[in-house]
């Protein structure tokens, strides 16, 4: 099959093109040289079969970046038969010199100017015909928001496909050197082809900065964004996720409780409430997810994450971090698992892995959940807000203790130099596009990992047969009891040890536990566990509940976004340590001083 | 025209690039993203609590920590 490599700068409407031509039938592949998965597409052009590949993002063929070794291996490695060249057509003056860098490597090219509806309102003019003739390259304008342009490069592909590669030069490093020439050969392209006005005029990206950005104004904008974003996620996603939680329900009442009644308990228990719960666990995420990205994809592609992490990046920079991270760290507190695949936007391989292991200290509303409940039963109506509010202020903690003390093992080496694109309306197509991908993404790589935990858990908890299930005598009780002598110097007895077990599957579920372990519910769990623990017990359950892996939906985003399950176990790891260690200061502490 | 470092400008003045003093994998990428001797160049903004600057060369806007600004000689117009 032949190959299509889909080459550009950022900021070019690179995806979206792509999601064009491929009509969204991508998917995500891993090819030799290189360590990143890459979205590709099949589509049938002139009777063949072509496979269209998205490269990242690069400014510089030469350059240092981790975008551009990658493209440079697959490049060397995966020899395309054409490389499609897409440059923005307002930034044509400084685009180029990657499209002669492309030239020089004597590769078979299509060049697709794309933006050159926005091209226009800015005063430039390209003569398409010329710039071909100057440069012998096919060179097309086109607009990928608006769909214009398509079948005149799509037949020029198809042709240029027909001709056989001339064979790749390995001589890529050997041409940094020529960065002179390919200067001078720019300066005359763009004399000839290309007019630019002087002065740009004033546009309403300026207007819109000269407030959004603004010394004083910038950041309270900034977080009253955030957070409408947030509530519109949640208020719109909470009722969501129940109805798809009572239709799952319902579907288990009313067919499949009758069609497994004739099966052993334990056989129906492990398919119902192993393996089903699994799917309605993953089910549970797929709105929230959903929402997520149509919300991300409007904030990233208007072009306003550059302009929250310039306001932010003040303060994390001195975590490690940058300012896109501080906005997945915030929606984080909404759900783990989106923000942690929202972390793609940054391009840092060494930053996303430290913005990763912070995110999921971020207080979910699973977690708010289960202190909401052991707040009220423990703490009286004065004290419980002022208790969940602390709990807020040791998320943050946890999360700038841990990027402190990992931003050196995690160094980014990418220079904080970016572009900022000017605003711009993203079309409905591109939202709901990119939510379908993320959603399609999730539940690819992470369904079989949540149900294989939902199902080991259930194992942990109702075995063996002849013990009552989350009860002392099953293998989850005695891993609790066995791990005492690690739980009882932070104030956790072998009851709550279980429901620990059990939120690894998730937060949700950690009450619902403790009802099944206590076979008791609502305010008499309460007042059970009101009289079992004194408050000390409970803050210091509380701040581990808060601080270790959210949740097995969680770990497997983690292992599938950062494709490394070293770095998994490690983060696993780490939030365990820092959960006993917190607890520990905490309920000694509080003992020490006659609590 | 004494030379200056980028960082010092302040928003609304324009400078004109003499030197980029930045190691290899900087200096790539100011050059990809149009940073060249000679080149104009008008700050736009600077962020508060010592955050990034914004720059225009161009038609292109970019942002840039203060750390970085400081490896680019400009000269003021």
């Amino acid at each position: 099959m032949k190959r299509v490599a889909l080459l550009g700068m950022p900021n070019t409407g690179k995806s979206t093109l792509f999601n064009r031509i491929t009509g969204g039938a991508a998917r995500v592949g891993n090819w030799p040289g290189i360590t990143v998965e890459l979205l590709s597409g099949k589509i049938l052009l002139g009777g063949d079969m072509v496979e269209i590949i998205d490269l990242p993002g690069i400014y510089d063929l030469h350059g240092f970046s981790d975008d551009e070794q990658v493209v440079r291996h697959f490049l060397h490695d995966n020899v395309p038969d054409l490389a499609l060249v897409i440059l923005n057509a307002t930034q044509i003056e400084r685009q180029m010199s990657l499209l002669l860098q492309l030239k020089q490597l004597n590769m078979n090219l299509v060049v697709l100017l794309n933006m050159a509806d926005e091209a226009k309102k800015y005063g430039i003019t390209i003569d398409g015909k010329k710039m071909s003739e100057l440069l012998g390259v096919p060179i097309f304008l086109l607009s990928g928001k608006y769909g214009t342009g398509y079948p005149e490069a799509l037949q020029a592909i198809t042709k240029a496909l027909r001709y056989p590669t001339p064979g790749m030069a390995e001589q890529l490093r050997s041409q940094l050197e020529q960065d002179v020439h390919i200067e001078a050969e720019m300066a005359r392209v763009l004399k000839h082809a290309v007019q630019i006005p002087a002065q740009l005029p004033e546009n309403l990206t300026e207007k819109l900065d000269r407030v959004m950005l603004h010394p004083w104004l910038g950041l309270p904008i900034f977080f009253a964004i955030m957070y409408l974003l947030f509530q519109a996620i949640f208020l719109l996603g909470q009722p969501l996720q129940e109805w798809v939680g009572e239709a799952l329900g319902w579907l288990r009442e009313s067919a499949l409780d009758p069609a497994f009644a004739g099966l052993p308990a334990w056989l129906s228990g492990l398919l119902l409430d192993g393996a089903y719960n699994g799917v309605a666990t993953v089910a549970a995420f797929v709105p929230l997810i959903v929402l997520f990205f149509l919300f991300m994809a409007m904030v990233e592609d208007s072009g306003y994450l550059s302009r929250a992490a310039f306001l932010m990046d003040a303060l994390m920079a001195r975590l490690g971090l940058d300012g896109r991270g501080f906005v997945m760290l915030l929606m984080g507190f909404g759900c783990n698992v989106p923000a942690l695949m929202g972390t793609r936007v940054m391009r840092s391989r060494a930053m996303r892995l430290l913005t990763m292991l912070v995110i999921p200290f971020s207080l979910c509303s699973a977690r708010l959940q289960v202190f909401v409940f052991i707040t009220a039963a423990l703490f009286s109506p004065k004290a419980a807000p002022v208790v969940l509010f602390s709990l807020y202020l040791f998320s943050f903690a946890a999360a700038i203790v841990t990027a402190l003390l990992f931003k050196g093992k995690f160094k980014s080496s990418e220079p904080f130099v970016l572009e900022l694109p000017p605003y711009r309306f993203p079309t409905a197509y591109q939202i709901v596009m990119r939510g379908w991908l993320e959603i399609r993404h999730f539940l690819r790589r992470a369904t079989k990992f949540i149900i294989a935990g939902v199902v080991l858990i259930w194992l942990l908890t109702n075995l063996p047969p002849s013990a009552a299930p989350a009860g002392g005598d099953t293998l989850a009780g005695m891993l609790g009891s066995f791990m005492q002598p690690i739980f009882a110097p932070i104030g956790i007895n072998e009851q709550l040890t279980i429901a620990l077990i059990f939120g690894f599957v998730a937060k949700e579920i950690v009450i619902g536990a403790l009802a099944v372990i206590y076979g008791l519910s609502g305010t008499a769990l309460g007042g059970a566990l009101g009289q079992q623990l004194d408050w000390v017990q409970a803050y210091s359950f509380m701040l581990f509940t808060l601080i270790y892996m959210p949740c097995i939906s969680a770990i497997a985003t983690m292992r599938s976004e950062s494709r490394n399950m070293g770095f998994t176990l490690f983060a696993i790891g780490w939030s365990l340590a820092l959960a006993w260690l917190m607890s520990f200061a905490f309920y000694q502490g509080a003992r020490a001083l006659g609590y | 025209m004494p030379s200056t470092t980028l960082s010092t400008l302040h928003p609304g003045e324009f400078a004109t690039i003499v030197a980029i003093h930045a190691e290899e994998a900087l200096h790539q990428r100011l050059l990809a993203l149009g940073f060249r001797s000679g080149k104009q160049i008008e700050l736009i903004r600077k962020a508060s609590f010592s955050g990034p600057l914004q720059v225009r060369i161009g038609t292109t806007d970019i942002l840039l920590r203060r750390s970085e600004a400081t490896k680019i000689t400009v000269c003021r117009v």
